[in-house]
């Protein structure tokens, strides 16, 4: 009985504590860096696109959301040339960005995306592309790398030994 | 000519108040509950929120209103009336104030223990009529829980009864000018507040519609505004619970400086508010606790509580 009115009066005392309410639209929510939601397309330091087209987001894409179709330029740098994803099947699971080799598909604390009609939450490269680096603002695939594009030959990257001739060391 | 004016006036006042508080508190119980869960509640319709009981009206009224065919047609589509005839008429006996009263019965309270009780068969009828094992179920229960504490409610308001010397409410409350029954009448006040609550079948006593368990007891059926009138008429049933337990038990319109009005009003909102907040605060019992703690302790108290007020009244002479 007595536990019965504690009860009552400890409720009644919840009164006067800290609203735990968060009123959105005027009051937004903290959102963690890391936090998985609206997917960018990020550049290399240099401000060229760091997307290969390699195919890997789209195939570990449980919802098949993302499209994509590689091409190459004449320096030998393969880029994609459309790339689409349809966030209204997106589940934002962030597997693409655990599967990029490249850094190059990342997910940002942004959540706002909704819309009246569900072809405008298709999202093309121009809407996917940002300016900048995103979360990883040195790395630089091709300068890491040990594929030959015009300007850099095979073993010019960072830490990378020259290439050897197999055949030197046939005896 | 002029006294039937004033009594027709005072009908559609009394009217008008009470299906506006059943509404109003439709706005108080949601804000009142999130204060007491660290929560805001609805603010966003209106000033405070206020307006969120016109989208409430306004959502409800316009919703389908769905008889099931395997329903019993008419008795399902009376039962949700019985509730809100049976608590709108036991408006009719409580005196506001000195004069405003519907109809100053010599027998007001055995009228309201009345209205209370024929308000039970709204709920048994809806379970029986929806044709339906949940709802069946729920009507199952409100049927028993509603009878045993039936039994007491009456009971524990007789000491009252006998303080006062009469059945008529304005002379119940005129004999509380000295003393406010609810100290002599402690044990009844906590008996009547409990069986009220019982008959109500408001949170923690909610047996008949226990949403965990029966998805929603004997309204499981029930869309559109014939739902909308069970859920005016429990809002009807605490405001009606709160004028009389402030009738009964709280001096009624006695109180200094504010006009009488104001006072019955004020008492009514705090015991309205002492209803929410047993609703945040209680969980519900089991069934079978509810019956034993209704037949073996609740029962006794009241047949003690009765005894004693008569040993006491007879001695004092």
């Amino acid at each position: 009985m007595l536990s019965v009115l504690d009860t009552i009066w400890t409720v009644f005392l919840h009164m006067f504590r800290k609203r735990e309410t968060v009123q959105y639209p005027e009051e937004k929510p903290y959102l963690p860096p890391r936090y998985r939601g609206r997917i960018i397309l990020s550049r290399d330091p240099d401000g060229e696109e760091r997307c290969v087209a390699c195919y890997l987001c789209a195939a570990a894409c449980p919802v098949d959301c993302i499209s994509l179709q590689a091409t190459e330029t004449e320096d030998g740098r393969r880029y994609p040339e459309f790339f689409r994803i349809n966030f209204s099947r997106c589940i934002f699971c962030g597997f693409c960005e655990e599967a990029c080799p490249t850094y190059a598909i990342q997910l940002t604390p942004d959540f706002e995306m909704g819309d009246y009609q569900r072809q405008n939450l298709v999202y093309e490269k121009e809407d996917l592309l940002i300016s900048g680096p995103g979360k990883y603002p040195d790395y630089n695939f091709y300068r890491v790398a040990g594929l030959a594009i015009r300007g850099k030959g095979k073993g010019e990257g960072e830490n990378e030994m020259p290439p050897v001739d197999v055949y030197d060391l046939v005896p | 000519m002029n006294q039937v004016v004033q009594s027709l006036l005072i009908v559609g006042g009394v009217l008008f108040v009470a299906l506006n508080i059943a509404a109003g508190l439709i706005w108080l119980e949601r804000r009142l509950l999130a204060l007491w869960q660290d929560r805001l509640g609805p603010n966003r319709v209106g000033p405070f929120g206020l307006l969120q009981v016109l989208a409430d009206v306004i959502k409800i009224f316009t919703k389908e209103d769905w008889v099931p065919p395997f329903a019993d047609r008419p008795v399902f589509v009376i039962a949700p009336a019985v509730i809100i005839v049976a608590v709108l008429l036991s408006f009719a006996v409580i005196p506001f104030a000195p004069g405003i009263v519907v109809a100053d019965l010599n027998v007001g309270l055995l009228f309201f223990l009345a209205m209370s009780s024929l308000g039970v068969y709204s709920v048994v009828l809806a379970g029986w009529a929806s044709n339906n094992k949940y709802a069946l179920l729920g009507g199952l229960r409100s049927a028993a829980q509603l009878l045993s504490y039936e039994v007491f409610m009456g009971l524990s308001l007789m000491g009252v009864v006998m303080m006062a010397g009469s059945f008529r409410l304005s002379d119940i409350v005129e004999a509380q000018r000295g003393l406010w029954f609810c100290i002599p009448q402690f044990l009844g006040l906590v008996i009547f507040f409990i069986a009220g609550l019982a008959e109500s079948h408001r949170l923690p006593l909610d047996l008949p519609e226990a949403e965990a368990e029966l998805v929603a007891g004997y309204h499981a059926e029930y869309s559109g505004m014939k739902f909308g009138m069970f859920f005016v008429g429990e809002y009807l049933g605490i405001t009606v619970l709160s004028a009389m337990i402030v009738t009964l038990f709280f001096g009624g319109w006695l109180g200094p400086i504010l006009p009488p009005i104001v006072w019955f009003l004020l008492k009514t909102f705090v015991l309205i508010c002492f209803f929410i907040l047993l609703r945040a605060s209680l969980p519900r019992p089991r069934y079978d606790q509810l019956m034993a703690f209704g037949w073996k302790r609740m029962l006794p108290l009241s047949l003690v509580n009765l005894a004693v007020t008569g040993g006491v009244l007879l001695a004092v002479g």
